[in-house]
């Protein structure tokens, strides 16, 4: 098997917020590295600083010191405009909370990520549908968002965040507002979508029962990486 | 990006339908005022186009047309004999007491035109001839009249009929189209004798003189040679900013200078403008403060500022758009009612829409400017925090 190829690393990674007396450091020097055809989760104690990380890996936030290379680009060294159009090339978002725009159906949120791009939106809605099928939700492509239920919602906001192909897919607790049942099956259709060459997830939880769906985890704590490990010699019990 | 800015708009019809109706309140308001306004203005100018001649010439103390100073009878052959005048003829103008059948009384301006060349009669005849009014007691009413003087509405009067001017008969022979007065009474033209034995005595009776350029002069030198050597003033009639003898421009500026109707319009202009910045501006600040969450997820896919800055602007584009359309509409249907009622005045220069359209879009690009400011200033990162 050859090596695996990686898709985004960080070097000594700091971050702080706040000015002078309040400024406090989240992260102290992060180290990490995300491969390619792999689901890396990221967990830890609340507010050590997983949010934080994630968006300074998908360049929504940018870090005070430090590499980031991502998909071979040095974001670290990128122009705020030039990240801007990175992200909408090669990233794909699952967020908490959904954030899907309600006044819209949800072929027409699965399209976003195309429109940002330039693309029409009646070009671009063909590929929605598609990456709604994908997701199982064909037969909801013209409702509105909220007459779904949480796991469907959270199932539109998957097939938005695929639907451009990006390399990269980065959810900050994505099953954190679903119970455990739909929790369970968004993480299976995840999973499934997963499977294709050349894809890399970072995704953040709290919610353990879902770890069995990574390759890898990466524990956190107080703003620093304290173990990574592929996810058959997590020790589970320990971390409960 | 600009499809799903309007479905985003239009997903959210409360708030469209406010914004669209701030701006349509707007537009409805300062076009129909500004439009009565004007109206108004050219109403006070009425009788200059309702007795048309290239230069008028009055009293020296006259500053606009609705005033009347009499002038000597002389000074009619004074003006003859002045340099450059081809013809010149007396007018008589006043405002005159109408008795109807019932005993009511209606106010009447009436208009004694020279009885021989007829200079300053009514241009557009419906009915009958001005060449009737050599016949006794005969005049010419505007189509107002017939309405007016008769003593019950429903039956206007016609031609043949006759009614009292200061308790003197006197017989329809001719029915014209007029512009309306500012006082809004009807026109009545007669002979200038007949308009004098109308009228109660008084030792001078000539309002005017209604005087044509010599061929080959133009009417403001021969206005300026006719002041010089008769010390009385005259002013040409080529309608509004025409020259700077004017008699229309001198006597809307005059009502806009002595009266408080331009402050009354003004005011209610200033209005719709200020309500319009306030339901639009607060409106759509309101809605994309609602949206502020989906901005940023945008923000965090990769739209930069420029494309929701460009989807603030389109969605502001069409508000304004519709708003104005609809406003605009609705103050053209209340002219063309107003014009069909005869009153009350509306006339909507070119001008006037162009204008309302230019605060249009100041109103809009001041509720947009909020809207862009915060979201350019919006922080991707703000996504991942709930
Ligand atoms: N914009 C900010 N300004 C100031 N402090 C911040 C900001 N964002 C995060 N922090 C602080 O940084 C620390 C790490 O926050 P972060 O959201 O990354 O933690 P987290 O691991 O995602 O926590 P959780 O599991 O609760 O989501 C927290 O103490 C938080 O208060
Ligand atoms: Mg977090």
């Amino acid at each position: 098997m050859s090596a695996p190829i990686i898709a985004a690393s960080a070097r000594s990674i700091t971050k702080s917020f706040g000015s002078g007396t309040a400024r406090i450091e989240v992260l102290h020097g992060i180290d990490i590295d995300a491969y390619e055809s792999e689901i890396l989760m990221l967990l830890g104690p609340s507010g050590c600083g997983k949010t934080t990380l994630i968006s300074i890996l998908a360049g929504t936030l940018t870090a005070d010191r430090g590499e980031l290379r991502v998909l071979g680009e040095p974001l670290h060294a990128m122009k705020k405009s030039a990240i801007t159009r990175f992200r909408a090339r090669n990233i794909g978002f699952i967020f908490q909370q959904f954030n899907l725009i309600p006044t819209i159906s949800c072929e027409e949120n699965a399209a976003v990520p195309l429109l940002i791009q330039g693309m029409s939106l009646s070009k671009a809605l063909p590929h929605a549908r598609k990456s709604l099928d994908q997701v199982g939700l064909s037969e909801h492509m013209k409702k509105r968002p909220n007459q779904l239920s949480g796991g469907q919602q959270q199932r539109v906001a998957i097939a938005r965040a695929l639907v451009h192909n990006p390399r990269l897919i980065i959810c900050d607790e994505p099953t954190a507002a679903l119970d455990a049942e739909n929790g369970q099956l968004v993480m299976e259709i995840f999973r499934g979508l997963m499977r294709q060459p050349g894809r890399c997830a970072i995704v953040v939880t709290h919610d353990h029962r879902i770890l069995q769906y990574s390759d890898r985890i990466a524990t956190m704590n107080d703003g620093r990486i304290v173990e990574s490990v592929p996810t058959s010699k997590f020790d589970f019990d320990h971390h409960r | 990006m600009f499809r799903l800015a309007l479905k985003m708009l239009f997903g959210d019809s409360a708030k469209y339908l406010m914004l669209v109706f701030g701006v349509m309140f707007a537009t409805f308001l300062m076009t129909q005022q500004s439009s009565v306004f004007c109206g108004l203005m050219r109403w006070t100018t009425a009788i200059l186009k309702n007795a048309p001649a290239p230069i008028w010439v009055v009293e020296t103390e006259v500053r606009q047309v609705n005033q009347t100073i009499a002038m000597r009878d002389t000074d009619l052959g004074r003006v003859r004999s002045c340099d450059g005048v081809d013809w010149a003829m007396p007018l008589y103008s006043g405002v005159q007491n109408v008795r109807l059948e019932n005993g009511s009384l209606t106010v009447v301006q009436l208009l004694g035109i020279d009885s021989t060349t007829f200079a300053g009669a009514p241009t557009r005849m419906i009915e009958g001839s001005i060449g009737a009014l050599r016949q006794p007691n005969a005049v010419i009413v505007d189509d107002l009249a017939l309405s007016r003087l008769s003593p019950d509405p429903k039956t206007p009067l016609k031609m043949g009929d006759t009614f009292e001017i200061n308790d003197q008969e006197a017989r329809i022979v001719g029915i014209c189209k007029a512009m309306r007065s500012f006082t809004g009474g009807p026109f009545i033209w007669t002979t200038y004798e007949r308009a004098l034995s109308y009228s109660p005595p008084q030792r001078k009776m000539l309002s005017a003189i209604l005087v044509s350029p010599s061929a080959g002069r133009d009417a403001d030198s021969v206005a300026a040679s006719i002041e010089r050597q008769t010390g009385l003033k005259a002013y040409t009639n080529a309608g509004f900013q025409s020259s700077e003898r004017d008699f229309n421009t001198a006597t809307m500026f005059w009502y806009v200078k002595n009266t408080g109707i331009p402050i009354s319009f003004g005011t209610t202009v200033l209005v719709g403008f200020i309500v319009g910045v306030a339901i639009s501006c607060q409106t759509f600040y309101l809605f994309v403060l609602d949206n502020l969450k989906h901005y940023g997820a945008l923000k965090a896919m990769g739209a930069s500022n420029g494309k929701l800055c460009m989807m603030l602007l389109s969605q502001v584009t069409v508000v304004g758009l519709v708003g104005y359309g609809i406003g605009l509409a609705l103050a053209s249907l209340f002219g063309l009612a107003a014009i069909k009622n005869t009153q009350p005045p509306f006339y909507m220069p070119d001008v006037i829409p162009f204008a309302v359209l230019g605060v249009i879009i100041l109103i809009c690009s001041l509720a947009s400017f909020l809207g862009i400011l915060r979201v350019s200033l919006l922080d991707a990162a703000v996504v991942f925090r709930g």
